[in-house]
């Protein structure tokens, strides 16, 4: 009975797509109804994980989850007061998977293991946060700071180009060496960044040194003011559609093959006529640029920023997000992004908070101090039992028939 | 017509001379073997025509342009391609992309009209496919073109080797041992494509290889090579009667022997 249950379910596309209206529709009444309703806001989000695996047209799918994250989802978080802390929540996901999709490119596809990816996140975060802060007005000849929030928009753009060429810069140096030592030199490239923007207050103040940019302007458009998680939160899913559809189309075509191939073998991958440097270039200014991009709407949202948020651990909680969802593969890479985001910022926390509640224990063992164990375990439960992450990459299958039809017509 | 030649070639690792002043002249759409004891220089000479290694002294010249020197995707782009001895194929990559991958200097692949998915990009994509495919049929690999390359046979790697190499559209092919590990039925079919893709493609093939049998069926040139030094060169029936290459490979006193 049981059995043929779920094959049905297996084989019929309505049987599914009932079930997962069910199942969306369930959670979505538990999240809009109770108060304190985390679970239910996970859940819902995990419908996007089983839509995933349902057999249906890609399209269709998209179009699916599009109207889950755009509508559903934000409506029914809106019914509770915890509205704004779960499109927080939501939002950093968003800029992590974005980030996540960026360094997947560099080290899931082009084979370059980089440590230091934060560093064109900050970059990206400083251009915008220098223009929209009163900093500027330290070293700029001309102009009056801050720039309005209208610029933000231009911003995006800027700190794309921004932090691409900073991965220029740091790509022409290092990619001369390989493997392990790319990943020693790159790490060291996230700290000099950090280091010289904690220390750029001397002798012209460009960066207001370790004590940070403070009110950078929010977002402006149409006359509104983006202050709320739940504003950032659409401007994040714009950008997340954005770079999802890059990387797509990137992947598969000229530019992602040759990543491939100089990931599989250099030297073959040259002997086809791929050259080696413009390639890897290419991998970290592209990689590098979703960054930065991201980087900008970081500090518009958090309004302030300092060198504390960019060190060597977000470089590699981004690394691990990477690894933990699978290199090289997009949808790996968003769950990766995704479970790590949640983890941290609401999971421990949210469990920090229930545990408190319960029992006294000490501060120091509350399970949000705990992150570094929880990523370390993570990270070795993974390369031990599944090495190619949770969702691992797949190669495009193409269609035998069709090219043999068209191979057949010519002859 | 000579497309290829090789003057005074030499490199060395610093005391060892692993190539010393080797002379060769490739004619057009000819057959050329290259010959010797492991550890001849064989293999260094390939890869200093192919831009890997580059040469202490000595001159290639590409119809007549010298190409000595310049990095192995630019020697690739001007019409030299290669197999590897030790295959070297994109081993988590499917068979028809690693053929794909062979077409990067004939794609344009602009990153807008990839972005935007301009009619002209996606058609040239389609195109690339069907040329691909076309060359796994040739090599006869084309029911495995969704398969990882490192799933293939080691005779089936081999052939796709070639076939990512003529994705180049090569006008000179460098196979390294492309009859190693084969048994004699595989010797005998890479044997036949060898000779069939030098008229269907217009090549000019110089191969290293130690099976004779091979060689001496399907090369016009015969040049030998043994520590790093051009010992012979001729026809294959010169080759054969040659002293100074019998006892290269069967030590001195075999000539008077034999």
């Amino acid at each position: 009975m049981m059995a043929k249950f779920i094959k049905t379910i297996q084989t019929s596309k309505v049987a599914q797509i009932i079930l997962f209206f069910v199942y969306v529709l369930v959670t979505t009444t538990a999240l809009s109804t109770s108060q304190k309703s985390v679970i239910s806001f996970l859940l819902l989000l995990l419908s996007l994980l089983i839509l995933y695996y349902m057999n249906l047209g890609n399209k269709l799918k998209w179009i699916i989850a599009l109207l889950i994250l755009g509508v559903i989802l934000p409506l029914s978080a809106s019914q509770g007061d915890s509205y704004q802390a779960y499109m927080e929540v939501a939002t950093m996901v968003g800029i992590y998977v974005c980030m996540a999709l960026g360094l997947n490119i560099v080290v899931g596809l082009a084979g370059l293991l980089d440590l230091g990816f934060v560093a064109f996140f900050a970059v990206g975060a400083y251009t915008y946060g220098i223009f929209a802060s009163a900093q500027a007005n330290n070293f700029m000849p001309f102009g009056s700071y801050p720039l309005s929030g209208k610029s933000f928009w231009i911003f995006i753009i800027i700190g794309l180009f921004v932090a691409a060429l900073f991965g220029v810069l740091l790509g022409i140096p290092v990619l001369r060496v390989k493997g392990d030592y790319l990943a020693i030199v790159t790490l060291g490239f996230g700290e000099i960044i950090r280091i010289v923007f904690n220390n750029l207050d001397k002798p012209v103040n460009i960066t207001n040194g370790a004590m940070g940019l403070a009110s950078i302007r929010q977002p402006e458009i149409f006359g509104i003011t983006l202050s709320q998680p739940n504003q950032f939160y659409y401007v994040v899913l714009l950008m997340f559609i954005i770079v999802i559809y890059a990387v797509t189309r990137m992947e598969h075509t000229k530019l992602g093959r040759s990543w491939k191939a100089v990931r599989e073998n250099e030297i073959a991958a040259q002997a086809m006529g791929i050259p080696l440097v413009k390639t890897k270039l290419t991998a970290f200014a592209i990689g590098a640029s979703f960054s930065g991009m991201m980087g900008v709407v970081f500090a518009a949202k958090q309004m302030f920023i300092d060198p504390t948020s960019f060190t060597y651990l977000e470089s590699t909680t981004i690394l691990v997000m990477v690894i933990l969802g699978g290199m090289g593969s997009v949808p790996g890479v968003i769950l990766g992004a995704a479970v790590v985001t949640i983890l941290n910022l609401q999971v421990l926390t949210e469990l920090t908070g229930w545990l408190s509640q319960v029992t006294t224990i000490p501060d120091a063992l509350s399970p949000a101090k705990m992150q570094r164990l929880i990523f370390g375990a993570l990270l070795i439960i993974m390369t031990l039992y599944r090495p190619q992450g949770l969702i691992p990459a797949k190669n495009k299958q193409f269609n035998a028939k069709k090219l043999k039809e068209s191979t057949a017509e010519k002859q | 017509m000579n497309v290829l030649e090789v003057k005074g070639l030499t490199k060395s690792f610093g005391g060892l001379v692993a190539n010393s002043n080797i002379d060769m002249s490739v004619e057009k759409n000819s057959i050329t073997a290259v010959i010797g004891p492991n550890g001849a220089g064989k293999t260094t000479f390939f890869n200093m025509i192919t831009g890997v290694y580059k040469p202490t002294s000595g001159d290639i010249l590409l119809g007549g342009e010298p190409i000595g020197g310049l990095k192995p995707h630019a020697v690739a782009k001007r019409g030299i391609s290669r197999t590897f001895q030790n295959i070297r194929l994109f081993n988590e990559v499917t068979v028809l992309e690693n053929v794909m991958v062979g077409m990067h200097n004939h794609l344009r692949g602009s990153l807008i009209g990839t972005l935007l998915q301009l009619p002209k990009s996606k058609r040239e994509e389609e195109k690339a496919m069907k040329e691909a495919y076309r060359l796994l049929e040739y090599v006869g690999l084309s029911e495995f073109l969704n398969e990882k390359a490192s799933n293939l046979s080691y005779g089936a790697q081999r052939r796709l080797e070639i076939a990512r190499a003529l994705a180049t559209r090569p006008s000179i092919l460098l196979l390294d041992e492309p009859a190693a590990g084969m048994n004699p039925k595989e010797t005998k079919l890479l044997t036949d494509l060898i000779k069939d893709m030098c008229e269907k493609y217009d090549l000019t093939i110089i191969l290293i290889e130690h099976d004779m049998k091979l060689v001496m069926e399907i090369s016009k040139h015969i040049i030998v090579l043994d520590h790093g030094e051009k010992i012979a060169e001729g026809g294959p029936e010169d080759i054969r009667s040659n002293p100074k290459v019998i006892e290269a490979y069967l030590g001195k006193g075999a000539v008077s022997l034999g």
